[in-house]
Parts: C-alpha cells; structure tokens; sequence
C-alpha cells in the first residue's frame, strides 16, 4: 500500500456491510438456533416414541418438565454474566439452600411470611457479597472461593436446619409455586422468571454495563485501559447472583413445600453446563442469555424424556456431566479450527496489503 | 554518596536481602502449628471425653480414621500443585469402593489382586480427567466437575438402592483394616509410606520437582521446553490412583457402602491441601503438610461431635478453613511481594 | 572453516505483516557479536528463531555447519542454543539452585536429587560469575540482574555454544552492567559465541567485536567495531530520510493542556515534570525499560503514583481512575496492542465504541444499531480496511487494528491523545496513515503526548521531544535541534552532571 492509493481511498470512502456472515450463517449456526431446534426434536420424538410420554395429560408432562428445570433457569441467568467475564461461581447451589433454610426457620419461629422471605434473599445477598469482596478486593481466583463458599453456605444451611424439614408452609402459597396457569403447562412461576430474564438480558446485551462485561472477559486488561470499572462491575454481578440465589431458594422451599439443608444440591452442575452448553464460553468474553437458557431448557427437556423411559432418576447426573464435558470438548476443538482457518484465510478481505 | 556507590549498595543490598525474613518463617511455620493444633485439639476432646484417646478403639480410629483422607488429599496436592484442580476424586473412591466389593462378592478372588485392580480402575478414571485437560486446554474445574457427576451417575445407575454387604467382605480384609502393628493401626501405616514415596517423588525426582515447575510459572515451562503435556496428565493420574486407593481403605474400615460413598469428599480434600499449606494457584506445598492437614481435618470431624458441636456443622467447617486458607495465603503472598519490592528498591 | 551458526535469507510473517523479509546473521566463536536496529527491525524476532519459539517461513539455518531445524525451545537447548530474555523466566518457588538445574538435576546413586551436589555446582557456576547468590533461596525476589545471573549459570551448565542476550542490560545498573559485561567476555574466552542485542551503544562498542544491523525486518550491514564509528551505526540504523515520511503539519499551538508536576513512582520514575500544549506534539524519548510507557500509564490513571501532581486545562486529574481520567478529555492509545489496546474477538464496532458505550446510549439502552452508526463514522474516517462492521477485529491485519484502537478514542475527542508506539508491527503505508492522522489531529487543537522508540518517527513528529533516561527526564530539544545523532546518545547516557 502507497501513500498515493491511500489518496485515491480517501476521495471514495470505503462503505461497509453491516454484517459479515449472511444471514443464514449468523441465525442457523448460532448454538441457540441449534439448541431450540434440538429441544424441539426431543419433544416431538418424545411424543412419537416415547411411550406414555403425555400421560396423564400433555399439561402434565410440559409443566413437571418446567417446574423442574425453573431453579436453573432462574440460577443460569446472573451466572451467565459471571461467566462473560470469565470468573465463575460454584456456589448459587448451596446460596440456594442457605436462603431455603434461613426462610424456612424464620417462618417456623413465627415471623411474617413475607419477612422470612425477604430474609432469605437478604443472606443471599450478603453472601454474593462475601464471594465478590474475597474475588475481587482480596484478589483470590474465583473458582477456588467458590469451591470453598459452595462447602461453607451448603455446611452452614445443613448445620441451621439439623435434620429437621419444615415443611407446613402455606397452602395456597405452596399451591401457586408448584401449580400452572390454568388451561396452560406454563407454571405461575414462570410469570415470575420473565422479569428477571427481560432484566438480565438487557443488561448483557443493551446496556454500557453489559459492552464492560464483555471487554472484562475478552481481556480485563484491555478493559482497564478502556475505562471499564473492572473490580465494581465484576462485584456487582457476585451480589446480583447471591440476590438471586436466595430468590430461588425462597421460591424452590415453596415450590416442594420443604426447606431441607440439601435444598439445590449440584444444582451448580446443571446452571454450568446449561451455560456452557448454550455457546458461552467458559473463558469469558463470548455468549448470549438466550443460549445458556436454550441450554437449560435442552437439559430439562432431554431428562424429562429420560426419565419417563423409566432410566430412573439419576441418569440425570450421568447425562449432565456427559454434556458438560462433550460441549467444553466440542467448543475446544471449533475453536481450534476456527482458528486455523483464520491463519490461512486472508486475513484482510477487502485489504489490499 | 557518589552514583557509582549508591549503585553498588544497591547490587550488595539485593544479593543479601535474607532469604528468612518474618513472613517466610510464618509461611515454614505451616506445619509445626498444625502439630500444635492437632495436639492441642485432641488433647481437649480427650479432656471433655477421656475414652476418645485412651481407649483401644478411641486410639484406634484417631490414628487409621484419617488415613483415607490423607492418601486422597494427597493425589489432590500433586493436582493442585500444577494449576490445576481435582473435583471428581469423591466420585472415584465411590466407584471404586464399590467395584472392590462387588469383586469381593462375586469372584473369589485373592484380596491383593482386588486390591490391584481398585487401584487400577482409579488410575484409569484419572487418566480420562488427565487426557482430556492435557489435550483440550479446557479448565480442569470443568473437566472434573462433569466427570465428578459422571462417575457418580455411573454409580448410581450401576447400585442403585443396593448395598455392599459386609458379609461379602473376607475377614481377613476386614481384620487389615482393624490390625495394628506397636499399637499403630496399619492403615496409617499405608497412608505414611503414601506420604513419604510421594514426597520422596515431589522432592528428590526430577519430574516432581517439574511440576513444581509448571504450577508456579506455566509460560517459563513452555520456554524452558518441560513437557507440559506430560505433566500435566501425570498428577491427574496419581490423583485417580489414590482416590482409588481410598475407595479401598474405606471398604476396610467400614465393610459396607453405597452410592453416596465419598459423596463432597473432594471438598476435605481440597481443604486438607490448602489447609497443609499448598498455594490453590500452584507451585508450592510440601507433602507433610498435607498430611499434616488431612490427619487436622479427620481429627476435627470426629472431635466436633464429643466437643458437643452437631457433626451436621462439619461441612461448613471444611468450607470456612478453605477460605480461611487461601485468604491466609494470599495476604502472605501479598506481605512477601511488597518485602521483595522494598529489598530491591532499598 | 564452518561459522558456529549462519543464517541465511530467513523469513516470517505473521499474518498479514512480514517480520523478517530477510534475515543474515553469522556468529563464530569466542565472538560477541552485536545485533542492533531499532524497535520492529525484527531482531526478536531472529531471536525467537534461533532459540526454537518460531519456525522460519523460508530461508538457511546452520549451527556448525549442518542445517537444523527446531521445533521447540527444548530442542534448541539441546542443540547448545541458550536465550537469555529481556524479562527473564524463572520458576519463582523453586530455589536458584532448581532453576538452574530443573528437568536435569544431577542424581545420587539412589536415584534421588543429589542436593549437595546441586548446590556445590550452583555455589561454583555463580562463583564463576563474581558473585555470591543463595543456592538455595528461591527465585522469587531475586533483582531483575540476579535473575539474569541465573539464566546466565543456567546458560553455563548447559554447556551452551550460542548464548544469546536479549536486552540484559535494560534494567541494570551501572555496576551490575559492568558486572554482566566482564562475564560477556569470560564466555566469549571460553571460545563460545555470544549473540549481544542492545540499544547502548557504549556497551555495544566497549563490548563487542563485530556490529551487525538490522531495518524492518532486513540485513542492513555487518561492520567490525573497530572499523566503524557511532554515528555510522545510527546512520544505518535510521537509514531512509527523516523529513520525507513524516508529514507534520504545522498547527497553531496554544494552551497548556497537560500538566505534569514531579510526579514519582518509587523504583519506576521520579520528578517527572512537564506540560503538553493544544496543538503540540510532545514525544517521550529514550530506551525500552527507561519508564517512558510508566510514566504515561500513572497519567491516564492505570497505574498508581507516589506523588506529584497531574492537570488536565487546570482540573486535577483522578489518581489510578482511568474512566475518570476519560471524563476529563484524556485518551490512550496503549502500548501492547493486543492485549491493552482492543479486544481480537470483538467485532470491530464493538471495539470502537466500548470507549463511548456510556455516552452513546439512549436512557441507559445501548443497542448494536447505535454502535454500528458511531462505529462506521470514525471507521470511514479513518479509513479502516474491513469488509464489515461485526467482523472480528482479530481478522484485520496490523495496521487496520491500530487504526481500529485509534478510532476508538478519538470518538472520545479528546483533549489530550496519548500514544505509547502508534505504529509498532504495522506495515511502511499504514504506518504513514497513522503519522498524518496524529498530525491532522494536532492541527484540530488537541495535545499528543507520543511515546516512541523509532527515532526517525520521533524526530518526524514532535515538536518538542524529551527525553527519558532511568526514569527521570534527562534531556529536553525543540524541533530543530533534535538530530537522530544527539536523540540517541542521550537516551544512551546517563546526563554528565554526577547527582550528589
């Protein structure tokens, strides 16, 4: 390229395609179209050949199918935006059952229902934050604080709760989070999930917080130069996702009428591997909310179909670890030849150097 | 003071800055106050409840009760020690566990070739963990995370609701697990010569030492030429072989197990590892510690009971001394880099 | 006779942008030899070849003679080839000892690490070397020159032919270099070559016995010291015209913009003071390691500073807050492209608008249709080679990154640019792309603030250069007194005056 070429660009501007895959490649390709039109292909098979699939009733069958898969999907949606940034929190599972058993105790000793459960999404909270001030301000590896809160709050709800279940929650209340929206399969909780996701999407992808989020994962390096707050924002989604958590404990006690110690146990497995599986990466940097849900619901959708083969309840962990381990191995080897074919192709298609 | 001498102070001060300064005593004196916890915890269980030590079987199971946790803690340092992490070694004793049992039932089989065989079979379930962080530069949080539920499912899919009975386990392996030899239960004997052929290996082998190498800096690895593939794979296999090894030291002890055996038993040894003084990043720990660190965390799980804390709290405990740890840890490390700074710039 | 190690017409590209166009080096032994050229001349690059980091694309490779090939570091070593890098790289928990000796420890006849031995021949390699380490203190701490001490005994035990020195003096002081430079002559009586990379033409010319210079990525000349002269060595260093590369256009210059007020950094820089002016090209001057890129870092607020002081037109600028830092009208184009400057798998809209998200959002929504209209404006102005807006940024070639990190902040519109080597690794035509737009932005009244290590881009651009030695500003010239010759020798001595 010569200084007298660079003259003649400048007097006809380079125009630039918006997009630079077709349509087909960025909509088809993409693992939430793969995901979706994989979850449909379990259902209708199921339905053909999976005998008893729909009995008693199909409303039966999708709304169980649901009702078992809303604690991940409400779980997967702060974890997604941890993992954008390429930390990670193993511990949502156990945040889960120290809400549970703090809002199931706080309703035994008689304190207003509401106020119990405030209580529990309260202690989530605060946990999110102990997770975020020893990641971010002390500066430990995420992974390894997370292993270690996943054993503290799981110990420190098993230990509140002793052996006991408190199970005499109210009716009417325990009805609405395990029952439907009449003539539909859609759980009421659903309703409830809708504003979080609408929220947590728009953060990801429609806000100046969510471009930080990103840059944090792709290099926080980069990020710092670019004037991202690394330390708040990777803060703020540790407490986002304790709030959460401690929800969801609320609303899973309800759900099953029982606040146990073990409430959510390996839960972090499934919120994991649903988000890895729907096409974000583990190192950060790379991902949508509509995959990892796409990823949970494939779970949900897969065991549900499994489990009324009579394969028995337990095959679930067999199949997650399975998925988790086939889609971080099939992610690892795309990306290989991804970049290979990067190498080799010419790196300035409309270049000239 | 002329340039020229403020320049040579300057070299004198950096060769003689002392290699043993305040925090690196605190760092060496890992151990010795873990030997001094130790006594002092069992010397307080055995106050509020003389029989705990100064009975036969109170002797007994506080000596051979925290074998299996140091053999398995000590696979998970060799891991931990390279930058990686082992969360699948609970699955693995299970599994294992049950396969002796199960061979123990249905073949009649001497128990030295079962016992070959557990230890075979955890080895093996190690080298998948092994191959597949080796070769797919995927972290091995998530390798191992999937493969501890896989192993696990497998498991439950292949027990069920069965169990093993301890009528199927021969006496003679059941008398292993109970005999003792100057009044030390053999079991801790295993775990010892454990404990002192791997650090043997760690300390004095050329490829122990080289992981050592990969854990503090994988870059320079890579630079220098260490076959970074190789060792990363072999921990993982070790750590297979003594979560094995576990698997058979708990049917031992107990003669019975189902599917949950080892259930969250990758947490205490994560715990006994940090805990005995491993960096969670890699690169440094000695083997004694962790040791030292499993026998501190076996003794405390059957003395919160006689010190009239519900064993239900013991969960959190092992969580809490994982923070506490690696929190520890690192301000020392933070302490120890601002000393460094301060020597070079004195 | 065969040459201890020839090379002949070596190639490497990376990518888009060519590294070695052709490479010639010839070391004998019992020589040092000097490879010199300024930044991006491709001498690391010929390094990392050497030592088994990279392949070559084309081209002849001898070591005594018989062609080799490697394929890793390890084989390299093997072969009798030790590098010793700029930033050495140690094992920080093992012991010197172990660092020395790791992968090879000697062995006791019971199959264990002869620990004694290990010692007694690190005490003796070290000895060797004039000075006294700790064999058994580990590696973590040591000085930036102890730790070249251990790569050099390491270098020793290997029984090393090639010792190659990458920039061993760039962090040194004066006695550790004379210390370092005495060892340079022990090997080379010891008849191995040695291979000495540095940008100190005092140490080049006391030390070695033949000098041979490299230009963007090609063999300019191979001279004998005694037959050649300083000026002669920057002259072929330099080589093309100054004046006809570097279009500065004239600019009107006006306020004080930035100013800098004794600011310090313990054991990085100290009473560094200075002001940029709208409209004014100030350039940082002076060696890699010299604490130029420090300086400008602790300004934008990525680093933390001791004290001093720092002004944007009169307002204090926050300390270690780079957003704040942007608020005011401060822009940074950093120095590692790649890793600081913009992110590879982002699209490029992404890229260019990250800098501006919060501004360029609508009640707090931020969507990609917005990016990709803020995004094809500066990319049109700049003229960025990119078939799309949502390709990865990583695809574009050199030149067209940097255009993409320029791009994004000058959406900023900044008050103050300032660009840490604009135009490292980037192609000749883009490279005068990237020199007009940063002139063209000067003429709009913004202040640059430019760090370069190319000196003819320094002396091209600035109107005021400054030159940094040891973290302190040594030497100050105006445009027309600023000669490659005077640039560089100041940027290579420590001022006359003795501090007392």
């Amino acid at each position: 390229m010569t200084a007298i070429s660079t003259e003649k660009n400048a007097k006809a501007p380079p125009t630039y395609l918006v997009h630079d895959k077709s349509l087909f490649r960025r909509v088809w390709l993409r693992p939430e179209a793969v995901l979706s039109s994989s979850i449909v292909l379990i259902v209708v098979l199921s339905m053909l050949l999976v005998p008893n699939y729909l009995r008693p009733s199909a409303d039966y069958t999708f709304s169980t199918l649901l009702l078992n898969a809303i604690p991940i999907l409400f779980l997967l949606l702060p974890v997604t935006l941890i993992i954008a940034t390429g930390d990670i929190d193993l511990s949502v599972s156990s945040v889960l059952g120290l809400s549970s058993a703090v809002f199931g105790l706080g309703y035994q000793a008689g304190i207003p229902i509401w106020l119990a459960a405030l209580l529990g999404v309260i202690v989530g909270g605060g946990v999110g934050i102990v997770n975020g001030v020893l990641v971010t301000i002390i500066g430990l590896p995420s992974l390894a604080v997370t292993i270690g809160t996943l054993a503290l709050f799981r110990g420190i709800a098993v230990g509140l709760l002793g052996t006991t279940a408190i199970t005499n929650f109210p009716p009417p209340l325990t009805k609405f989070f395990s029952g439907s929206i009449p003539g539909t399969p859609i759980p009421w909780q659903v309703l409830f999930w809708l504003a979080p996701v609408i929220a947590f999407a728009v953060l990801l992808h429609f806000t100046p917080f969510g471009r930080g989020i990103f840059a944090i994962g792709r290099s926080s390096e980069m990020a710092t130069f670019s004037g991202v707050n690394v330390v708040r924002t990777r803060l703020i989604l540790f407490v986002l996702s304790g709030l959460v958590a401690g929800a969801v404990g609320v609303f899973f006690t309800l759900q099953y009428s029982n606040a146990i110690g073990s409430n959510g146990s390996g839960f972090e497995l499934q919120v994991v591997t649903a988000i890895v599986l729907g096409g974000v990466s583990i190192w950060g940097g790379r991902g949508t909310l509509l995959g990892a849900i796409a990823g949970g619901l494939f779970i949900a959708s897969f065991s549900k179909s499994l489990q009324i083969l009579g394969v028995g309840d337990d095959a679930i962990y067999v199949i997650t670890g399975s998925a988790l381990i086939i889609s971080v191995v099939v992610s690892s080897i795309s990306g290989r030849v991804s970049i290979r074919r990067r190498r080799k192709g010419s790196p300035t298609p409309a270049g000239g150097e | 003071m002329t340039l020229q001498e403020a320049q040579s102070s300057r070299t004198a001060a950096t060769t003689a800055v002392p290699s043993r300064s305040v925090v690196e005593r605190l760092i060496r004196a890992r151990e010795l106050s873990l030997v001094i916890i130790i006594i002092a915890l069992i010397a307080g269980t055995a106050g509020a409840q003389p029989s705990y030590l100064f009975s036969q079987g109170g002797w007994r199971d506080l000596l051979r009760g925290p074998a299996m946790l140091i053999v398995v803690a000590i696979g998970e340092a060799m891991v931990i020690l390279t930058r990686n992490i082992d969360l699948s070694v609970g699955s693995i004793l299970g599994l294992t566990t049950y396969l002796c049992g199960d061979l123990m039932h249905l073949t009649s089989l001497p128990n030295v070739v079962i016992v070959v065989i557990g230890l075979a079979f955890g080895a093996a379930l190690g080298l998948i963990n092994g191959l597949l962080v080796a070769f797919l530069n995927v972290p091995s949080l998530v390798i191992t995370l999937g493969t501890q539920y896989a192993f696990r499912g497998v498991a439950v899919l292949w027990i069920g609701g069965r169990f093993i009975r301890p009528e199927w386990v021969p006496n003679s392996f059941k008398h292993f697990g109970l005999s003792q030899i100057l009044t030390i239960p053999w079991l801790l004997v295993v775990a010892v010569i454990v404990m002192l052929a791997s650090g043997w290996f760690l300390s004095s082998r050329r490829t122990g030492r080289e992981f050592y190498a990969l854990g503090s800096n994988p870059d320079a690895a890579i630079l220098y030429g260490l076959r970074t593939r190789q060792l990363t794979l072999i921990p993982f296999v070790l750590s297979g072989l003594l979560a094995g090894l576990g698997g058979i030291i708990y049917l031992s002890i107990f003669a019975t197990g189902d599917s949950k055996v080892g259930f969250g038993f990758e947490f205490q040894a994560i715990a006994a590892a940090v805990v005995g003084g491993v960096a969670i990043t890699g690169g440094s720990g000695r083997i004694w510690g962790v040791a030292l660190g499993g026998f501190f965390l076996a003794t405390l799980n059957t003395a919160l009971p006689v010190l009239n804390v519900p064993s239900l709290w013991q969960q959190a405990v092992v969580g809490l001394l994982i923070v506490a740890a690696i929190t520890l840890d690192r301000a020392l490390f933070v302490a120890r880099q601002r000393q460094a700074r301060k020597a070079v710039h004195a | 006779m065969s040459h201890l190690l020839e090379i002949r017409g070596v190639k490497k590209s990376f990518g888009a942008v060519a590294a070695l166009v052709t490479a010639d080096f010839v070391l004998d032994a019992g020589s040092i030899h000097a490879l010199v050229g300024e930044n991006g001349a491709g001498k690391s690059t010929l390094v990392k070849i050497i030592g088994g980091l990279h392949g070559r694309d084309d081209g002849q490779f001898l070591l005594e003679g018989n062609p080799v090939n490697f394929h890793s570091t390890a084989a390299a070593k093997d072969a009798g080839i030790a590098v010793i890098y700029q930033e050495p790289t140690l094992f920080p928990d093992l012991s010197v000892a172990e660092n020395i000796f790791v992968g090879r420890q000697p062995y006791t006849n019971y199959g264990t690490i002869d620990r004694a031995e290990m010692r007694r021949a690190t005490r003796e390699l070290i000895g060797r070397l004039g000075v006294s380490i700790d064999p058994d203190r580990e590696a973590r701490g040591l000085s930036i020159a102890d730790q070249q001490i251990v790569e050099i005994a390491k270098s020793i035990s290997l029984n090393a032919k090639v010792v190659i020195m990458d920039e061993p003096t760039a962090s040194l002081s004066g006695a550790e270099v004379d210390r370092l430079m005495g060892i340079a002559r022990q090997l080379r009586d010891e008849d191995k070559g040695l291979i000495f990379i540095s940008h100190r033409f005092d140490e080049v010319f006391s030390l070695c016995d033949t000098i041979t210079v490299m230009r963007d990525g090609a063999y300019i000349a191979t001279n004998p010291t005694s037959a050649v002269t300083e000026d002669e060595v920057i002259r072929q260093m330099v080589g093309r015209s100054v004046d006809n590369l570097f279009p500065k256009q004239e600019a009107k210059i006006g306020d004080v913009v930035l100013d800098v007020q004794a600011l310090t950094s313990a054991g990085v820089f100290s009473d560094v003071s200075f002001q940029v002016r709208s409209g004014e090209i100030v350039c940082l001057a002076g060696l890699v390691g010299a604490g130029r890129s420090e300086i400008a870092r602790a300004i934008f607020g990525v680093d933390r500073y001791d004290s001093g002081s720092v002004k944007l037109s009169h307002n204090e600028v926050p300390k270690h807050e780079p957003s704040g830092a942007m608020k005011l009208g401060i822009g940074f184009v950093p120095e590692d492209r790649r890793k600081q400057g913009f992110a590879l798998t982002a699209s490029v809209q992404t890229n260019i608008a990250l800098t501006i998200r919060s501004s360029l959002a609508k009640l707090g929504i931020l969507t990609s249709g917005m990016e990709v209209s803020n995004a094809a404006t500066w990319a049109h102005r700049l003229q960025v080679k990119t078939r799309a807006l949502d390709t990865e940024a990583g695809m574009l070639s050199g030149g067209n990154q940097q255009k993409v990190v320029l791009a994004k902040w000058l959406a900023t519109e900044p008050k103050l640019l300032i660009v840490d080597e604009p135009t490292r690794g980037i192609d000749v035509g883009t490279k005068a792309e990237v020199h007009r737009l940063i002139s063209e932005l000067a003429g709009t009244g913004v202040a640059v603030l430019m760090i370069s290590s190319e000196l003819p881009e320094v002396l091209g651009m600035a109107d005021r250069v400054l030159v940094v030695h040891e973290g302190r500003i040594t030497e100050e010239f105006a445009r027309e007194d600023a000669t490659p010759e005077a640039v560089m020798y100041a940027a290579t001595h420590a001022p006359e005056v003795v501090p007392t």
